[in-house]
This record gives structure tokens, sequence and C-alpha cells, in this order.
């Protein structure tokens, strides 16, 4: 547990101080998520890591397991914009609902195109 | 007497980190009752119910802050911790590569110029338009690419989770009426569009959906903090 969240901290910081000489033109956690994939895919198997590498899986498959609560503090946040809601509220929902759908529809006709045309239906 | 002890605990961390935790507890053992039910999202339920608290006993949000910041720390590790669906799912990322990329590209494109183009017809302050922009990615990398761009993060994070719910109420019936039977497409959708929230929401549907979803959630927060310089 301990192993894992220095782990994640530790990339996170690396991906800060990335980010910092950057400019701040990709956010560092986003880099630090970069790195550890790289990371672990050079180190995996190597018998020597094999601890460090169970526990930052094991820590990071409880953070994500319980990933919903991170988002309520900034998520309470909207009351600090009650005015703009009140006001601009329907206008809001209306640009979030049509560019979800949008999106969504989108990504999955892309997606499904494309493999239908690299073959990866192929044993439809 | 009684008034004293709230002055003193609604002023402490403590409290609010309580509440925050003993509200997320309850949202999800609600949400348990009726699996499947997005409108019991426990996220929603959760802000729902704290913002309402807050506004009635007239606390404001830099208070609450103080207690909630702990849980609002772990967005970062956590979105590094996104990394580890990424490795231990290389292979089915390379086997999909081709689809995955264009889906990525066409998609986050679709998010952040959507959103620029109808915040602008709606007549938006650039301020909040920068706001909205980077509402698909989860809630630390929209927050960061937000104040990168002028935004105000706070109303990005109100509108990243809304983002979130709006894609996890939608995404089943209408994949459902699209006739989309393939569920890592499916998942990669809701991923891109609606982050973790999303993902939440596929995991509980099909595993492999979930998937996927987590693997265009960690791509999209890379892709959208690029693209965002195209339309801002």
């Amino acid at each position: 547990m301990l192993v894992g969240i220095t782990i994640l901290l530790v990339f996170q910081l690396i991906g800060e101080v990335t980010a910092y000489f950057l400019g701040g033109f990709v956010p560092g956690p986003v880099i630090g998520m970069a790195m550890i994939a790289v990371v672990l895919t050079l180190t995996g198997g190597k018998p020597l890591l094999e601890s460090a590498h169970r526990q930052t899986l094991d820590t990071s498959r409880a953070i994500l397991a319980n990933l919903g609560i991170l988002f309520v503090p900034a998520g309470v946040g909207i009351i600090q914009h009650l005015d703009l809601i009140r006001d601009r509220g329907l206008a809001l929902l209306a640009i979030v609902l049509l560019s979800t759908v949008i999106t969504l529809a989108v990504t999955v006709w892309v997606f499904i195109l494309v493999k239908r045309l690299s073959g990866g239906y192929a044993d439809d | 007497m009684t008034e004293g002890l709230w002055v003193y605990l609604a002023t402490s961390p403590l409290l609010w980190l309580a509440a925050t935790l003993a509200v997320w507890l309850a949202a999800t053992g609600l949400a348990g009752l009726s699996p499947g039910n997005p409108l019991l999202n426990p996220i929603l339920f959760s802000i729902a119910a704290i913002a309402t608290v807050l506004c009635v006993s007239g606390i404001d949000y830099a208070a609450y802050f103080e207690g909630a910041q702990f849980i609002h720390f772990l967005l970062g590790p956590a979105t590094v911790a996104l990394g580890i669906p990424l490795y231990e799912k290389l292979s089915l990322v390379k086997s999909n590569l081709l689809p995955l990329l264009a889906a990525l590209f066409a998609g986050s494109l679709a998010a952040v110029g959507s959103t620029v183009v109808f915040s602008r017809l709606f007549g938006f302050t650039p301020e909040v338009v920068a706001s909205l922009a980077p509402k698909s990615t989860t809630a630390a990398v929209a927050m960061a690419i937000s104040s990168g761009l002028a935004g105000d993060p706070a109303l990005t994070a109100a509108v990243v989770v809304l983002t979130g719910i709006c894609g996890a109420i939608v995404v089943t019936p209408m994949m459902n009426a699209m006739r989309i039977k393939d569920y890592s497409a499916r998942g990669f959708a809701v991923g891109l569009a609606s982050h973790g929230i999303g993902t939440a929401r596929a995991y509980s549907v099909d595993p492999v959906a979930g998937l996927f979803s987590g693997i265009a959630m960690g791509l999209n927060a890379v892709l959208t903090s690029l693209i965002v310089h195209l339309f801002l």
C-alpha cells in the first residue's frame, strides 16, 4: 500500500516537473500516467521489481475502484456558480447534452468503421 | 452549547472530510438498491446532498474544501493510476490500434470542437468557453487545462461532473437505439466522452466496455490537453 502510493506520487511529481519545463502545455499527472505505463512495460517480469510492481497495481486498483468519490469535492464547487446556473443553466445543460451525444456518436461510428475496414470483424 | 459545538466543528477539516465519506457510502448503498439506474448516480447524489446542506446552513465552499481537499488531492495520483489499465491491457490496445487511434482523434476533436462552437453560439464569455472546452476529460486534467487557458477551474469541475453523469445516463439507451453491439466500441465512446464517471458506468454494464472506457479516458486526457490549443 505505502510502496504503491509512493510510486504513484513520485510519478506525479516527475510529471509535474516535466510539465513545468514544457510550459504547462500538458498537465503533470497526464505525463505521469504516460510515464508509469511505459516504465511498467519496460520493467515487467523483472524478479527484483516484482513486489513493487504488484503493490503499484494493487494500490492503483483500490484507487480506481473508488474513483467516483474523488469528483465530489470539486463538484460541490457548483455552489459558487449558482447565479450562472440560475441565469444560463438551461443553455449550459443544452451544450453539455448536445456535445456529449455528438461525441458518443462520432467516437463509436469511427471506431466501428475503422475496425471493419481493417478487418477487425473478420470472424463475424 | 450545541451552537458552540457546531461553530467549532463546522470550521474544522474533520467534519467535512467525514461528511463527504459518509454521504458517499450512503449514496453508493442507495445506488446498489437499484443497480443500473443511472439517475441514482452516487456522484450526482453526493454533490446534491452536500451542496444542499452547505446552502441551507450558510457554510461557504472554502470552509467545506478545507476538509474535502484531502479527497480532492487524490485526483492527481488517481490520474497517474490510469496508466495501470493501459499497461495491463497493452495487448488489447495493440490489437485494436487502428480503430482506437482513429476514434480517439475523431472523438476528441468532436468533444472539444462541439463544446467551443456551441458555447460561443450561446454567447458565453471567453472565460466560460475555456472552462467548458476540456469537459470530456477527467476532472484533474480538465481543471489543469482550464486554468492554463485562463478559465475557471471550479466551473470546469462542475461541468466535468455534469458531462460525466450526462454520458453515463445517455450511453446505454443511445447505443441500443443505434444497434451498436460491439462493447469495446461502446466502452471506448463513453470513456472518451464522459471520463471516469462514464468508465464507472461502463464497468457496471460489461467488463470489456469498462476496459476500453478506461483506455479512452487515459488517451483522451493526453490528446485533449494538446487539441484545446487548436480551438482556443
